[in-house]
């Protein structure tokens, strides 16, 4: 069998898999307790469930999936107002992600089933190039994502769209999540994993007042399995030297400063404001709103967005069993809750979580659920399947 | 709990757990005791006794998109899934063969004419004669173009079944894995990396004869890992023989083009159809040997032994990444409709 691109071997290598596990294992052992961690992407989730990492790491590490999903953290009240401008005839663009996500009632696949006209694109550029189209007509993009994605917005809106397209964002910034987390008394995380791309774009220098100020250190983190695990073995040397710093262990790409132009464009564009987050709370600084100055762009100025009609903040009896907020504060696994995989399925999605390709319930469920894998038919690599395929079952018919 | 669905949909014909359960709730009805393998065993055929031998049947429906694909058309595919669901059970040379079509009024003869070609030239690669046939034409719309049933019965005097599997076995796939469905996909999504994809569509039966006869009564189970891929084929074969599976993922054949297409498409090759392929579990110790008589067919050059039977989580496939372990889910939805 051929194997792929060097990249690929270089960052997918089992024996320094293995070296790492060790290292970890050396730190967990010298700490000499359990220690939470906490990465804060959907990106990240997605290698350590595909590749099963969660089974090499020592017994008393934990490693959660914080708030890093943005198509789930986008509150319900924030999708009635997509729904409702739908209603009213306007087209709305939103990326894929978000179309099934619910509101407090109804999602945007409902609003298309009814015969709004609602429309799937993969970048700003196409609902742009819609509103140029029919310029007699309303064009709204449903903003979604984190900073990296709100800079793609950002530049659309600066770049002069014309005038029938407006902007309504849910964009959200993940460092005052990242805050919020790290305050909270019930979390207990001892360290945090940084995502890589929106690191690009901020710089890794920006987690510095983060980990001073909440003496927990920071990992800016790659997403191959190795940039996984050798972050990992990171956060646990500084937790065992008991050093609140950050460090940053995706230099190839990664900066302290970020990108300065990406940024100026952003800051330009948006402002931080307190936003409530599904599932969470009100966080504060944590949406990206459009700056008063473009208000000519913002489609909650431009259009009178009244969701009342679709609006009901009385749960159903599902959602009532729905644990997203939980999971999402790092709380709770996807397997705690009672829907997962049973009532709450990819194709009927009880809670957000479970809607967005970066949720963690959907990757969960995607790969197998993450039951504890520790030690079930030996070492993990090679050394394991392979290694006894070639010498027999006898450790197999144990 | 669930409650049953009320309405079919597509993922009920995908091969995986909603198919499964549609049948269990619809069609085991059906099902009473026989002497052998019946409805109930929910295996790839029937197995009937017969003096001191065993007669397999197998009848399987060919409703591909598009008719005509990379390597193969829906001729071939009728021809080997049957040829190759009588295989799996230990009959490997075919007795007789039918041939029912559904012909959309106003389909070109000259494609119907090629798909007979093709029907004809994968019979005679598989030494399985057609023995009976039935025509019937529907109107526009009423089918697409053109569907096929194969129904194929065979003689053989020990059965695999698919439910042979204990702890310590290990597991063999007979070639790469993943052509047949992404070629299909390649093709719909007009990925434009069809060039390099080809299906794997083709009688193995010759193949499972070479194994057979080097491994004797020490190959243990064997299932064709068409709908729902090798994922599927494990599941089953973990439920019914009560084990765990552990899948070695750097020892699973794919080609680099296969590779490619699942990155693009987000699709695990481990889930795609396969057409001229088997797992074939086999006694540890008999392993190497089942493994080098594979290999010495021309279909089985890329044969790999790539996972072992566990006692430890009975009816869970569990893939050893090399960097890590995690459970492999079982294919549920509707990867891709009308694969074969």
């Amino acid at each position: 069998m051929a194997k792929d691109l060097t990249s690929e071997l270089k960052f997918r290598d089992p024996a320094k898999a293995r070296a790492l596990a060790e290292a970890m294992q050396r730190n967990l052992d010298a700490i000499g307790r359990e220690v939470s961690v906490m990465h804060v992407c959907g990106s990240h989730e997605q290698a350590i469930a595909r590749f099963g990492l969660r089974a090499v790491l020592p017994a008393q590490l934990k490693l959660i999936m914080g708030p890093g999903c943005p198509v789930c953290v986008t509150d319900g009240p924030e999708v009635d107002e997509a729904v409702a401008l739908a209603g009213m005839g306007v087209h709305v663009c939103t990326y894929g992600d978000m179309l099934r996500l619910p509101g407090t009632s109804r999602s945007l696949a409902d609003a298309q089933g009814d015969g709004g006209k609602v429309h799937v694109v993969y970048s700003i550029d196409q609902a742009v190039d819609l509103a140029r189209a029919h310029p007699a007509e309303q064009v709204v993009f449903f903003a979604s994502g984190f900073e990296t994605t709100a800079v793609a917005t950002a530049a659309a809106a600066l770049a002069g769209p014309p005038a029938n397209f407006s902007i309504l964002s849910v964009h959200k910034y993940v460092p005052a999540a990242m805050d919020l987390v790290a305050e909270s008394k019930e979390t207990k995380i001892e360290g945090f994993i940084a995502a890589g791309h929106a690191a690009i774009i901020t710089g890794w220098g920006i987690f510095e007042p983060f980990a001073k100020k909440t003496n927990t250190p920071v990992v800016v983190a790659g997403f191959e399995p190795l940039d996984v695990l050798a972050s990992i073995v990171k956060l646990t040397d500084l937790i065992r030297e008991r050093k609140a710093e950050v460090f940053n262990a995706y230099p190839r790409c990664v900066t302290r400063e970020g990108s300065q132009p990406a940024q100026r464009v952003l800051w330009k564009v948006f402002e931080a404001r307190s936003g409530t987050w599904r599932g969470i709370a009100a966080v504060p600084k944590g949406n990206l709103d459009l700056r008063p100055e473009l208000a000519h762009l913002d489609a909650r100025k431009r259009f009178q967005i009244d969701t009342a009609s679709v609006r009901d903040d009385a749960a159903t009896g599902l959602e009532a069993e729905c644990i997203c907020g939980a999971i999402m504060m790092g709380l709770a696994s996807p397997n705690h809750g009672p829907l997962f995989g049973k009532a709450c399925v990819p194709e009927s999605p009880v809670g957000a979580c479970m809607v967005s390709s970066e949720g963690t319930c959907r990757i969960w469920h995607t790969y197998g659920g993450a039951p504890d894998l520790r030690g079930v038919g030996g070492p993990a690599g090679p050394a394991g399947a392979a290694g006894a395929a070639g010498a027999a079952g006898a450790e197999g018919a144990r | 709990m669930e409650k049953p669905v009320q309405k079919i949909g597509l993922k009920h014909g995908s091969g995986g757990r909603a198919m499964r359960q549609l049948i269990e709730e619809v069609f085991l009805e059906l099902a009473s005791p026989v002497d052998g393998i019946g409805l109930a065993a929910l295996d790839d055929g029937a197995a009937l006794r017969i003096g001191d031998q065993w007669l397999v049947i197998t009848t399987d429906s060919h409703v591909v998109h598009p008719l005509f694909f990379p390597g193969g058309d829906i001729g071939r595919i009728s021809v080997s899934g049957t040829v190759n669901d009588l295989a799996m059970m230990g009959a490997t040379e075919p007795l007789g063969l039918t041939c029912a079509v559904i012909i959309e009024d106003g389909f070109p003869r000259a494609d119907l004419e090629r798909v007979r070609d093709s029907m004809k030239a994968a019979a005679l690669e598989a030494g399985a004669p057609f023995v009976t046939g039935d025509t019937k034409v529907v109107g526009r719309g009423e089918c697409d173009g053109l569907f096929i049933n194969t129904t194929g019965v065979g003689l053989t005097r020990r059965v695999v079944s698919d439910a042979g599997l204990r702890a310590g076995d290990l597991l063999i796939i007979t070639g790469h894995i993943g052509d047949h469905g992404m070629a299909i996909m390649s093709k719909r999504h007009d990925l434009g990396l069809q060039g390099d994809l080809r299906s794997d569509v083709g009688p193995i039966n010759g193949l499972i004869r070479a194994a057979l006869a080097a491994g004797g009564d020490e190959v243990v189970a064997m299932k064709d890992p068409t709908r729902g891929g090798v994922a599927g084929s494990l599941h089953e074969m973990a439920a019914k023989g009560k084990v765990g599976i552990l899948i070695d993922e750097q020892a699973v054949p794919v080609r680099d083009e296969v590779r490619a297409a699942g990155d693009m498409l987000g699709i695990d090759p481990l889930l795609v159809a396969n057409e001229g392929k088997a797992v074939i579990g086999v006694r540890a110790a008999a392993a190497e040997r089942v493994l080098a008589a594979l290999r010495a067919h021309p279909l089985g050059r890329d044969a790999a032994i790539f996972a072992r039977a566990l006692a430890e989580r009975p009816g869970a496939v569990i893939l050893d990444t090399g960097l890590g372990k995690r459970l492999l889910a079982e294919p549920e939805g509707e990867l891709l409709p009308r694969i074969c």
